[in-house]
């Protein structure tokens, strides 16, 4: 099996989401609104260090 | 008793409760009849185990050697029978042989610690210390 490093990042943020939301809030409509703010976050921040590490190259 | 004070409960169902989340994704909160959250963290954590697995992640084995094969031991030992079942069945690869392969590692890993998690937010859950909502 082989994954680009983007659906990797994608699959990493959803998983780790689901769980984070379910265990850091009590009622439904929080875990909804962490766990998007979860993969948000996720996935915005690997998308901005990965921007970052490529300007720093050049 | 102030209404907002958690119910006491037995400790052997809050021990069970751990337990079961620890040796199986899920289990404590399908103890305490969270279908739907069982049922996400079940499939979250597994997916998240066997993708690891089939990218050729490293399965640690108990060691007392680098301090980081010692933590990734202990990180995989938290998916209880998922880890177990894969090292009886010889699942899994001992060595790092290509760059996607840490990803697998990593993968393994974290679906161990999140696992742990999970465990103890049951035994929260089963001890009151967190609503039943």
């Amino acid at each position: 099996m082989t994954l680009s490093h983007f659906s990797a990042v994608l699959l990493f943020s959803l998983f780790t989401s689901v769980v984070f939301a379910i265990t850091q809030r009590t009622h439904p409509r929080q875990m909804l609104r962490f766990g998007a703010l979860c993969f948000v976050l996720f996935v915005g921040g690997t998308i901005a260090a990965s921007w970052l590490m490529a300007l720093i190259k050049r | 008793m102030p209404p907002s004070a958690p119910t006491p409960v037995s400790s052997n169902r809050t021990n069970l409760a751990l337990l079961l989340g620890w040796l199986i994704p899920g289990a404590g909160h399908l103890l305490l009849g969270k279908r739907l959250r069982a049922l996400l963290l079940f499939v979250s954590i597994t997916a998240m185990f066997a993708i690891g697995v089939a990218l050729g992640g490293k399965v640690y084995a108990p060691n007392l050697g680098d301090v980081l094969d010692m933590l990734g031991f202990v990180g995989q030992l938290g998916a209880g029978l998922l880890y177990l079942g894969t090292r009886l069945l010889g699942f899994g690869a001992s060595s790092v042989q290509i760059a996607i392969a840490d990803y697998g590692t990593k993968f393994i890993v974290v679906s161990g610690l999140l696992n742990v998690i999970a465990a103890v937010d049951a035994q929260r859950l089963a001890n009151g210390r967190k609503d039943l909502a």
